[in-house]
């Protein structure tokens, strides 16, 4: 009997630790969040969504140009990476030899854990440099290199999911590989490529180091590919270390703003993940 | 009976292993032969090897020759895909694509290939269906889920699209082990109705089966063909002493 008590004690404390260890991973979240929040709600307005940021020490303004330039960069990055995403995975999982897709594999790990800023550095290297000046088209080269492992090995992952039954029913048929590949495979796993795709996009939209040498930022509206271009992260990162309380309240603005749109992005991904479970 | 397909010192090794060794052998037309032998006898690859799937496997590699219709199917400049279209294939677990009704399941082998006209793809589907007697189970409810069939139904279904395509050989891979009796009795019917416009190959472990459906039955052990012939003589008076112990059930 006083060892089952014990045992019911231990229980209900491992069940305690668990429950707390739970909550520390909640709070700073929903402390971040709240924070965010109270300091930013009163700036989000009309104007934030309509105006151009304002010159130093006036009120009012609002970062449109910083969302409209976001929304193009990661439109531009998407273009670029989520093709060699998907296709790099389709090599690795339909076509590829042992021995090549081992290196791919390898170097797309690297490549997802190479600091931020040091992606904006190559992107610097490579596009600012010859062209002479900073561009969105070199903000959204940087971002798609970001993008590319995300999506390369969630899709990855997601193929190998697709049985092998299908394949050979499809290919039975006498319907070639490409096809197979296209048709049957990849629309197997299209909920959940498209899930990797969301979260490689929530994942560049608050990428603020990539930016600082390649899109540079803009005070002004701008949507010519070859010049430098506005972006969310960007502003919120200039207006918060800038001496201005008004760029200071816009730089909280911005970051609830950004904070609720990758809220968005993160649960579309989810509930785009539960739908595949289901059907 | 004419030899639609023919086996000549067929080979195939798995990187190292070597899973079937010098088959030879004849698939009469319009007839059904089974493939009987215990497990890894190597009896689902010679299967693998008649359609070409096997070129899909990595480390699989097959010499000898494969001739249909006098011609080597492994011969260079023959396309693997053609190839499929003339065998078609049902394998063990009844696979229909989960994501298409079952209009588009038996329809598949067209719309995955490319555009179908509507009126000649309904044609298709009622006389594919009808052909493989599911076609009154099913005709109200087309365009449901193929995955809400029983499994025999299902299976019905994969050989449905797999007769839709219009092949000459069918390859059936133990059709009906994921299967309860009742279903098995009706694909084993089919299967005697087949025969008439199809040759057909049916690797089974089910030796009854073997008996009931086929006309010449081959046993394969560790790889080798032990023996063929007429299957009333090979399960009443087999020539070798191993099908002889296999099929009383002495091993296996």
């Amino acid at each position: 009997m006083k060892g089952l008590i014990l045992r019911h004690l231990k229980n209900h404390g491992m069940t305690l630790l668990m429950c707390l260890a739970t909550l520390t991973v909640l709070l700073p979240l929903g402390l971040v969040f709240a924070y965010i929040v109270k300091m930013g709600f009163s700036s989000v307005n009309a104007d934030f969504f309509t105006k151009i940021p304002p010159p130093p020490g006036e009120a009012g303004g609002g970062m449109a140009n910083g969302m409209v330039g976001s929304a193009l960069l990661i439109f531009c990055a998407s273009a670029l990476g989520i093709p060699v995403g998907v296709f790099g995975a389709v090599y690795l999982s339909e076509y590829g030899g042992s021995r090549i897709s081992t290196v791919i594999r390898f170097a797309a790990d690297v490549l997802s854990g190479v600091p931020s800023i040091i992606t904006g550095l190559v992107a610097y290297t490579l596009l600012v440099v010859p062209m002479k000046g900073f561009s969105a088209l070199a903000g959204a080269f940087a971002l798609s290199l970001i993008m590319i492992p995300i999506v390369l090995r969630t899709t990855e992952e997601q193929l190998k999911l697709v049985p092998n039954s299908l394949r050979e029913a499809s290919l039975a048929l006498g319907v070639p590989l490409w096809r197979t590949t296209l048709k049957v495979t990849l629309r197997s796993a299209l909920m959940g490529v498209t899930t990797g795709v969301l979260l490689a996009i929530a994942r560049i939209a608050g990428e603020t180091a990539p930016l600082l040498f390649t899109a540079l930022g803009n005070q002004f509206w701008s949507h010519k590919l070859t010049e430098p271009i506005a972006a969310m992260p960007l502003q919120i990162f200039n207006f918060a270390i800038s001496p201005y309380d008004d760029w200071h309240r816009l730089a909280w603005a911005g970051a609830l703003v950004l904070v609720v749109m990758m809220f968005t992005l993160s649960l579309a991904a989810r509930s785009f993940g539960a739908r595949k479970k289901h059907s | 009976m004419n030899a639609k397909v023919q086996l000549e010192n067929l080979n195939v090794h798995f990187g190292k292993a070597h899973a079937v060794k010098g088959a030879s052998m004849e698939f009469p037309e319009n007839s059904v032969t089974a493939i009987i032998g215990p497990s890894g006898c190597g009896k689902s690859t010679v299967l693998r090897s008649i359609n070409r799937m096997h070129d899909l496997t990595p480390g699989a590699q097959v010499t000898g020759k494969i001739v249909l219709d006098g011609r080597d199917i492994y011969e260079k400049g023959c396309d693997p895909v053609a190839i499929r279209r003339r065998i078609g294939m049902v394998f063990q677990k009844p696979n229909p694509f989960p994501a298409m009704s079952i209009y588009d399941n038996v329809i598949a082998g067209y719309k995955l290939n490319g555009r179908v006209k509507r009126a000649e793809a309904d044609e298709i589907v009622e006389s594919s269906l009808r052909r493989v007697a599911l076609w009154d189970e099913v005709k109200d409810r087309l365009k449901s889920a193929a995955t809400n069939l029983s499994g025999g139904q299902q299976q019905r279904l994969c050989i449905a699209r797999t007769v839709a395509v219009k092949p000459e050989v069918i390859l059936m891979d133990e059709p009906c082990s994921a299967l309860d009796p009742i279903a098995t009795l009706k694909i084993e019917e089919l299967i005697e109705e087949l025969k008439e416009q199809y040759t057909v190959i049916i690797v089974t472990h089910n030796m009854q089966q073997a008996a009931r459906v086929s006309d010449t039955t081959a046993f394969f052990y560790l790889g080798e063909l032990v023996e063929y012939g007429d299957t009333k003589k090979l399960f009443t008076n087999p020539e070798q002493k191993q099908t002889e112990d296999y099929i009383t059930g002495r091993f296996g």
